[in-house]
């Protein structure tokens, strides 16, 4: 994957983890590139580094060693302000759990990233609507989380992670929680939006409900890359051709 | 801004438990603005009470007397110097005469300080016009209390027995001319009020004071002292008793107030440290959208400052109005406060300045924002893949 549109690059990268005076392998040596429009998964079964290498392309972790880029930036050497500034801006995260704020409503969830880049308002007003539309939530917008079912909820959370257009969204096991109907509404919402707006995912998934998506699959097992291959059939791939 | 705009999202979003804890706070708000309010009137109005009736705007005393020392005071008393007289010859100052004697009254006798005061004086709201002299037997003023402890009530007959200038004892009998209600405990209980000229005949100490009372108001200038010894005491002397009294009443009130404040306080830490706990997840996430942990810890610190924000401005809602009508209508007094240290009367008036509720006002916020941000430096040490899987780090 040697595109000049990479969006994000690993190199070596190593991630470890200290626990009881144990150190434990998370990642072992990870070469990986992503280019803008990729409909990617890490696909693993538990423990085997797929949350915690999308923790480290979303700037949230950092390497032990090697290096991560992101959008030309080196996460292991970005300060917390530097990193938070770029996940602002260019990365939207989806989670296994939604992580909706309970007290807030559909709207000023999804306003929220726009608020933390100081949207006007205005502007903030018409990019939340549209966003919502997009997820076919319009009409929640009023609603609290704790009224929304499972997979209105990751609608709602995609909303919110693609509400500012960023290039990169990173999405954790996004249909775990979800039944099989609301599953497809959501990689179906999901893959209509990497077709509209160019947008990079990457899903960190074993459910193969996603992974029948992925335009791109990546098998991680024990912190280690065994396959990296590209899926020429996918309801991604019909939707763009 | 945006996080002062989430975090008031935050705060009204937890619903009736922030309301409860602001209507909590408000009350510790209200109730300390309320006490030093209530000790601000009251100790106003002791000053006020005293001024009206019995200092005036400063007194001169003459160089032997001393209120705390009543060996003395059969030699406290002198002619009045020359430099006052145009001053009490203008209305604006009057001549008082203390002697020590004793009243006959309910079959004993009970140590007095018999004062001489001009009848026609207008410094001191001293009903002095009962005391027209005229031949036979001496009018006299008594307060209440005093008038309870002899047994006496007004056309009473009373004996008093002093001592002259000259050593002489001597008596007469007094009619209680006026049995007068004051809440200067110091005018009344053991007082005599005669006639000045009568008991300067009396004693045998025509012409002479023991001191001058100036009226309020009368700029008082060049030294501060008058011909023969003679010295003026300004207010802040004269009331240092009053002030001494109402600093040990806003002692206890004080305690109080810290109290409700710390009451209050605990609340709010207990909110952040239970918010901090149970919302880490939450913290996580603002983090993976972009928010520094700079901006996070400002917002939770922010949602607690809402609370004494938001306390000031419902505390303000009742309070204006319930201290408002305190203020005119005054707070009644249950008999036998006097026991209590304090002499007011039938009503006190609380007196609330600006900078008594703005001071607090500040106090509450500064005091609140610092118990909001204490527990927020643990999210300083949070990592965000620690917190967005619920974990401390």
């Amino acid at each position: 994957m040697n595109g000049s549109t990479a969006l994000l690059k690993t190199k070596d990268l190593v991630k470890t983890y200290s626990i009881g005076g144990t150190r434990l392998i998370a990642l072992n040596k990870v070469n990986l590139t992503f280019e803008r429009g990729e409909f990617a998964g890490l696909i693993g079964p538990s423990g085997s580094g797929k949350t915690t290498l999308l923790n480290i392309l979303g700037t949230l972790d950092r390497p032990t060693e090697g290096s991560a880029e992101v959008l030309g930036h080196r996460v292991e050497t970005l300060s917390h302000k530097e990193a938070a500034e770029l996940r602002s801006r260019h990365i939207g995260f989806i989670f296994q759990t939604h992580n909706l704020l309970p007290v807030y409503t559909v709207y000023e969830n999804v306003e929220f990233p726009l608020l933390v880049l100081g949207t006007p308002a205005a502007e903030r007003h018409k990019k939340v609507m549209d966003a919502l539309q997009w997820v076919r939530l319009a009409d929640r917008a009023s609603s609290r989380p704790a009224q929304l079912s499972g997979g209105q909820s990751q609608r709602v959370a995609i909303a919110r992670a693609i509400v500012k257009r960023p290039e990169i969204v990173l999405a954790d096991e996004p249909t775990a929680n979800l039944d099989a109907e609301n599953s497809r509404h959501v990689l179906d919402t999901m893959a209509e939006l990497s077709r509209d707006l160019h947008t990079t995912f990457i899903f960190a998934t074993h459910d193969e409900k996603v992974i029948r998506y992925l335009r791109r699959k990546i098998v991680l097992s024990d912190g280690v890359v065994i396959e990296d291959r590209v899926v020429h059939s996918s309801p991604v791939k019909e939707a763009v051709v | 801004m945006t996080v002062a705009k989430l975090a008031l999202r935050n705060f009204l979003g937890a619903g009736a438990k922030a309301w409860l804890r602001v209507f909590v706070l408000s009350l510790a708000f209200v109730v300390i603005i309320g006490l030093q309010g209530l000790y601000t009137g009251i100790g106003q109005q002791m000053a006020d009470a005293s001024s009206a009736i019995e200092i005036g705007g400063g007194q001169y005393w003459h160089p032997k007397y001393d209120p705390q020392n009543m060996m003395e005071l059969v030699d406290a008393h002198g002619p009045i110097p020359s430099e006052l007289k145009s001053v009490i010859e203008s209305g604006r100052a009057t001549p008082i005469l203390i002697v020590q004697g004793y009243m006959y009254s309910g079959g004993s006798f009970r140590p007095v300080l018999l004062k001489g005061i001009d009848p026609t004086q207008r410094v001191l709201s001293l009903p002095a016009d009962v005391l027209v002299d005229s031949p036979g037997t001496s009018p006299a003023l008594i307060g209440t209390r005093m008038a309870k402890d002899a047994g006496l009530k007004e056309d009473d007959l009373a004996t008093v027995r002093w001592r002259d200038a000259v050593g002489t004892f001597d008596a007469e009998e007094i009619r209680i001319a006026r049995v007068m209600s004051t809440s200067v405990q110091t005018v009344d209980s053991g007082q005599v009020w005669l006639p000045l000229d009568r008991l300067q005949r009396m004693a045998r100490m025509n012409g002479e004071a023991t001191l001058v009372v100036v009226a309020n108001g009368t700029a008082i200038t060049g030294s501060a002292s008058a011909g023969a010894g003679w010295t003026f005491k300004d207010l802040d002397f004269l009331l240092a008793d009053v002030h001494a009294m109402i600093q040990t009443k806003e002692l206890s009130a004080t305690i109080v107030y810290a109290i409700l404040l710390f009451l209050g306080m605990i609340t709010i830490l207990d909110t952040q440290i239970l918010s901090i706990f149970y919302r880490k997840k939450e913290i996580g996430t603002l983090m993976a959208l972009g928010l520094t942990r700079g901006a996070v810890i400002r917002m939770f610190t922010l949602e607690g400052a809402f609370n004494a924000v938001l306390a000031a401005v419902i505390g303000a809602a009742y309070a204006i109005p319930l201290l408002g009508l305190l203020v005119t209508m005054g707070i009644p007094m249950p008999s036998g406060t006097e026991q209590m240290g304090f002499s007011l009367g039938d009503r006190v008036y609380p007196r609330y300045s600006a900078a008594l509720v703005f001071g607090t006002t500040a106090l509450v916020f500064v005091v609140t924002t610092i118990v909001s941000y204490l527990p927020t430096r643990k999210i300083a040490k949070l990592q965000p893949t620690e917190a967005l899987r619920g974990r401390l780090g």
